[in-house]
Parts: C-alpha cells; sequence; structure tokens
C-alpha cells in the first residue's frame, strides 16, 4: 500500500506543472507577440508620420533620406524633401515618442509607487508644477531653455513639497494615502498660481503664449529643442526599467515589500524623481498633455499583465507609439492644427471608460 | 538558524511604550505560538521582532547578530514574513506573487530567471497547492491565497517564517489545512513564530506558547502556559482544557469556552445519551 501511495504522490505533481509550463510558456509567447506586434506599429507609424502633412513625401523618399543620413548612402532624392523630413518631421516624430514614452512610463511607475492603478504623472503635483514653473517663465517672457529649466524646477519643487507635506503629516506610518491627498492639495494650489499668471499676463502677447503652450503643440519643435527632451527622458526612464521588478513588492505595500528584501525607501525614492523628471521634461516640452499616463498603463495591463518586469517596457513603447499616432491625428484630421490636450482627452476619456467596463478584473 | 533571541526589548511607538522586558529565545526547529488579547501590543511585538520597528530598548538577535544592523535584503533571505492576506491593486497570477519571494534571492535590478519560477514552482507544490500556479490571486479563495503567501515567504528560503494570524479570516476546514501545513513545516527543521487568536493552537502546532498580556509576555511550553487560570486572567472568560486519549491520534488537549446557554436540553451527566428517553425515574434536578 504504501509503495502504491508513493507513486501516485510522485507522479500526480508532475501532471499539473506540465500544464502549468505550458500555460506559463503561452503566456510568454503571447508577451512577445504583442511586443513585437506593437513595435512593427510603431515602425510603420513612425515611416507613415514621415510622409503626412502639406508637403507630399513618398515612402521611397523617406527611406533614401533616412538611409542616406544614417548609412551615409548616395541615394538621389529631391533636397526638399531632405529639408522636409530632416528638419521639420523628424523633430516632431522623435518628440512625439520620447513625450509619450516618458508619460506612459511615469504613469505605470506612480501607479505601482502608490498601489492605485487611478493614478497618473498628475498625481503628486508633479505635472501642474512643471506647468506652474513653465506658466512663470513664460509671464516673465523667458526663453525656451529657461522655459523648460523653470518646468522641471516647478514639478520637482511640487513633488518635494509633497513628499515632505506627507512625511511630516503621516509621521512614519503608512505613506501612501498622504502622499495622494497631499499630492491633489498640492496640485490644486499649482493651478491656481497658473491661473493667476494667465490672468496677470499681458492679453495681446503673454496670454496666448501661455494659453496654446498649455493646449500643448508640437508644431514648432525643432531640431535644436530635441536635447532639452530626450536626455532628461533618457535619464529617467533607464533607471525606472532597470529597477522594474521591484515595483511588484512595492504595490504589496511598504511592510510586505521590505519584508520580500526591497528596499522601500530608495525604490520609492528612485522612482519619485525618475518619474518626475521624465514627466517634467514632456510637460515643458508640450504642455499639459492629460491622459497618457493613465489609459496607457492601463491599456498595457490588459495585454501583458499586472507583472512590470514585462508592463514597464511595454507602457513605455505603447505610449510612445500611441503619443506619435495622436500627434499625426492632431496635424493632419482638420485644417488647422489641433492642440494634443485636445485629442488625447478626447480619445483617452471614452478609451478609459471601455478600459474600466470590459477589463474590470485586470485591476479591481 | 541556531538560535532567535529577544533580550529585554522595550517596544513601541516614539513616546508610547507598548511592552517593556520582553526576552525569550527560540532554536531551529521551534514553533512560537503568540497569544494575546486585541489592543495589548502583539503587533507591535512582532514588527519589532520583524525589523519594521526599531526597538526603543534591547536587542533582537538572530545567531547572535542584531537585525537592526541587517538591510532588508539580507533580514529577508533570513526570515520570511507571511502577512494577513488582503487584496493586492493588481491581478497578479499565483505563480508572479509566489515568484516574488525570490526578491532577495536576486540583483536589485534583475528580474527573476526560470530557475526562480521553478523554486516558486516548488513551493506551491510543498504546500501542495501546485494547481492554483495560473490562478488570479485576486480571484482565489481567502485559504488559498493564505497558502499563497505562505509559498511566497518559503520561495525567500528563509530560515525562520513569521505569521500574522495565518487563521484569521479562514474557515473550519482551511483553518486546520493552514495548521498542518504550519506542523510539517516546523516538522522540516523550519522555525515558526505566528500569532492567533485560539489558545487550541498553541496545544496544536506549538512548542512554545508567549502569553502577552498589559503586564508583559511570558513563555513557556503549551502546558504550563494555556491553563484555565491563566487564560481567565487574560481574556477574563471561563475556560476549561479538555483532554481526550484517543487510540489512533494520542491524547488531545482543546480549550473550551465556558458558555452559560440554558436553553434546549438539559446536559447534565443523568441523561447523557439517551436524550432522556431511557426511561430512568430518577429525575433530573437542573
Amino acid at each position: 500500500m504504501d509503495s502504491s501511495e508513493e507513486v501516485v504522490e510522485q507522479n500526480s505533481p508532475a501532471v499539473p506543472q506540465r500544464q502549468a509550463s505550458v500555460k506559463r510558456r503561452r503566456a510568454y509567447a503571447h508577451t512577445k507577440l504583442a511586443l513585437v506586434i506593437i513595435s512593427v506599429i510603431g515602425v510603420v507609424a513612425i515611416l507613415v508620420s514621415f510622409t503626412l502633412g502639406h508637403y507630399y513625401v513618398s515612402i521611397p523618399d523617406v527611406l533614401a533620406v533616412i538611409s542616406n543620413a544614417v548609412f551615409g548612402t548616395d541615394i538621389e532624392t529631391a533636397a526638399v524633401n531632405n529639408t522636409v523630413i530632416m528638419q521639420v518631421r523628424l523633430p516632431r516624430i522623435v518628440a512625439a515618442l520620447f513625450i509619450g514614452a516618458a508619460l506612459a512610463s511615469a504613469g505605470a511607475s506612480y501607479q505601482g509607487l502608490f498601489k492605485n492603478p487611478m493614478v497618473s504623472p498628475d498625481l503628486l503635483g508633479a505635472s501642474a508644477g512643471a506647468g506652474c514653473g513653465a506658466c512663470l517663465a513664460l509671464l516673465a517672457n523667458g526663453s525656451n531653455l529657461e522655459v523648460q529649466l523653470a518646468a522641471f524646477i516647478g514639478g520637482i519643487i511640487a513633488v518635494s513639497l509633497t513628499y515632505a507635506i506627507s512625511a511630516v503629516v503621516s509621521r512614519g506610518s503608512s505613506m501612501t494615502l498622504c502622499l495622494v491627498l497631499t499630492g491633489m492639495v498640492v496640485a490644486a494650489l499649482f493651478q491656481a498660481v497658473i491661473t493667476m499668471s494667465k490672468f496677470a499676463a499681458d492679453p495681446n502677447d503673454r496670454l496666448p503664449a501661455i494659453t496654446f503652450w498649455l493646449m500643448g503643440s508640437l508644431a514648432t519643435t525643432q531640431l535644436a529643442d530635441l536635447p532639452k527632451l530626450v536626455i532628461p527622458t533618457l535619464v529617467g526612464v533607464i533607471p525606472m526599467i532597470l529597477f522594474r521588478y521591484q515595483l511588484n513588492a512595492l504595490s504589496f505595500g511598504d511592510e510586505e515589500a521590505r519584508s520580500l528584501g526591497a528596499n522601500t525607501r530608495f525604490i520609492r525614492l528612485l522612482f519619485i524623481v525618475c518619474a518626475t523628471l521624465v514627466t517634467s521634461s514632456a510637460v515643458a516640452m508640450v504642455g499639459m498633455v492629460g491622459w497618457v499616463g493613465l489609459v496607457i498603463p492601463h491599456l498595457a495591463r490588459m495585454i501583458v499583465g499586472p507583472n512590470y518586469k514585462v508592463l514597464l517596457p511595454t507602457s513605455t513603447l505603447l505610449g510612445a507609439v500611441y503619443l506619435l499616432i495622436i500627434d499625426n491625428l492632431c496635424r493632419c484630421l482638420l485644417a488647422v492644427e489641433l492642440p494634443l490636450s485636445v485629442l488625447t482627452a478626447v480619445i483617452g476619456a471614452p478609451f478609459f471608460i471601455y478600459l474600466l467596463m470590459r477589463g474590470r478584473k485586470t485591476w479591481a | 538558524m541556531n538560535k532567535f533571541e529577544l533580550k529585554d526589548i522595550t517596544c513601541g511607538y516614539k513616546k508610547t511604550k507598548v511592552l517593556t522586558d520582553v526576552s525569550f529565545e527560540m532554536g531551529a526547529g521551534e514553533s512560537l505560538v503568540l497569544l494575546g488579547p486585541n489592543g495589548v501590543g502583539k503587533t507591535t511585538l512582532f514588527k519589532t521582532m520583524l525589523g519594521f520597528l526599531k526597538p526603543l530598548g534591547g536587542t533582537v538577535e538572530f545567531d547572535g547578530e542584531a537585525i537592526a544592523d541587517w538591510g532588508p535584503r539580507k533580514l529577508a533571505q533570513k526570515i520570511g514574513y507571511v502577512p494577513q492576506s488582503h487584496t493586492p491593486p493588481f491581478a497578479y497570477p499565483v505563480i508572479d506573487v509566489v515568484t516574488m519571494g525570490r526578491l532577495s534571492r536576486i540583483g536589485a535590478m534583475a528580474s527573476p530567471s526560470a530557475h526562480d519560477e521553478q523554486v516558486a514552482y516548488e513551493c506551491l507544490e510543498r504546500l501542495g497547492v501546485a494547481h492554483l500556479a495560473d490562478k488570479l490571486y485576486t480571484e482565489v479563495s481567502g485559504g488559498e491565497r493564505q497558502m499563497t503567501l505562505i509559498a511566497r515567504a518559503l520561495a525567500q528560503e528563509p530560515e525562520m517564517l513569521v505569521m500574522d494570524e495565518p487563521t484569521a479570516a479562514l474557515d473550519y476546514g482551511n483553518q486546520v489545512r493552514v495548521l498542518n501545513q504550519v506542523s510539517r513545516l516546523v516538522d522540516e527543521g523550519l522555525s515558526v513564530v505566528m500569532t492567533t487568536h485560539f489558545p487550541d493552537h498553541a496545544f496544536l502546532c506549538a512548542t512554545k506558547v508567549g502569553l502577552v498580556t498589559r503586564t508583559g509576555i511570558v513563555v513557556g511550553p503549551p502546558e504550563e502556559i494555556v491553563t484555565e487560570e491563566s487564560l481567565r486572567r487574560t481574556y477574563g472568560v471561563d475556560v476549561r482544557i479538555v483532554q481526550r486519549d484517543t487510540y489512533d491520534k494520542g491524547l488531545l488537549t482543546g480549550c473550551i469556552p465556558i458558555i452559560e446557554f440554558t436553553a434546549g436540553s438539559c446536559r447534565c451527566h443523568r441523561h447523557t445519551g439517551c436524550e432522556g428517553g431511557c426511561g430512568s425515574s430518577s429525575a433530573c434536578s437542573c
């Protein structure tokens, strides 16, 4: 009897294990396929984006110009193609990709950090602070660079303020709820300053500048603007991607994360600084574009699941592609260019409701 | 682990001392059950043992090293924590939750490998719940969630397991199943500390019991600590310790509270087993 029991015991675990690994392998294959599909869509979107606009450039011309620039080949093409693609469309496409990646990765990080799928870079006052800084710089007739710098300083001040106040209020016990609440308060405060600066602005000159900047547009992006966006975004996104697995533990709460061996204080600080940095640089570039940081992580979670090992890279990639497509719609949908923030909201809001309706189990 | 020791611990928050002069030690393969009414500082003591709270006085030592000097990583490799289960915001598959137990065994910038996932899977297997692996953690039952958390702590490959009311909020069958696994783990040489609200658990799976009261903590073998007298003093209720010798399972011990329940049938010995139908003329006087 003993021996027969042993046989059963040895055999029975093997069966579910094989089933599990098949299912897991299928899940991994699914994730890889999703990443490949998003990348392919991304590449196609980039190529198509080069052709879109008042001046038509064909795809072969686009490939020729890119090949000339990247591989140093000498394929014949009209000089005007070169100018349009390299001077006008390339900066815009790169900017859209980086802003989307920045906002989506920041949103996904904030959601894990605060154990709440309903938060976004607007939380902690990051975008309001950055917006406020940029507004004040615009009010003072600041240069492009000064606006960028002021936005980043504003974002960092807002987040530090949120963090410091909530640390005092919570007195060392669970900070999460305090952070969310303080973030809302600080955001409201900075919004008031934005409104005040619009009120005080010269209605003929400065007010339109501030208003249009807040609405967000990539129309005037130039090659020289890119480093101010690309460098801070890379500096922020790379550490987030490297430490991404730790976010899983943090989404279970501070104590559990610590008991699992995560250095919660360091990880929380790292992600707050990085996410704020990328949010500020995106806001400084294009104004307060909402919804991307909320919708994209949700969409990514529906596609690849909640594990940050794959969620954060997927969110980043998906955000980049999403904002590029939105920007293309902005410039091509109507005869005049639409502000970015209008389309992200018009597309983002109903899409988010749709996600909530069919994707409940991915977050509740 | 050879020795886990609390030396003259005073624990509490900044100005309020919750418990003072707590000292006890435990060795490998021992299981300590912490009993005590709500609000006497069980949780505070617990958090201090886990290093979440710095002790106000004294030291918590693990094999002679103060755990206050350890980082979270080393702590996690030595002590596994099984919290009370709650719903996380994201619907991770059970296997992903268990694999998170490997966090302290991989680099801070790494993600778990296939090997780590295999270890996690073996931990589920060890608890007999491998079939849960692909289910969503947010959708399994309370008992299964508790098993998942125990598996996650095992995936840390700790030398000691600390469990916060592992049977709370579980139905009777799951309570027994969890306790069964706990005593098996103790048999396998793991040290376990757990809190519970049921004095019975002390007899079921403890080699040592710590009774926490407002005046402090007393630690000793279950039979000495959990007595009718001590339970009356601690909880203010009347309890009988009942023992029954069974042929196949040895001497069983349990606690039965005395409840003055007068409705229904008479419970005096005279008519036990016959429900009054024996026709005995000796009238019951109760």
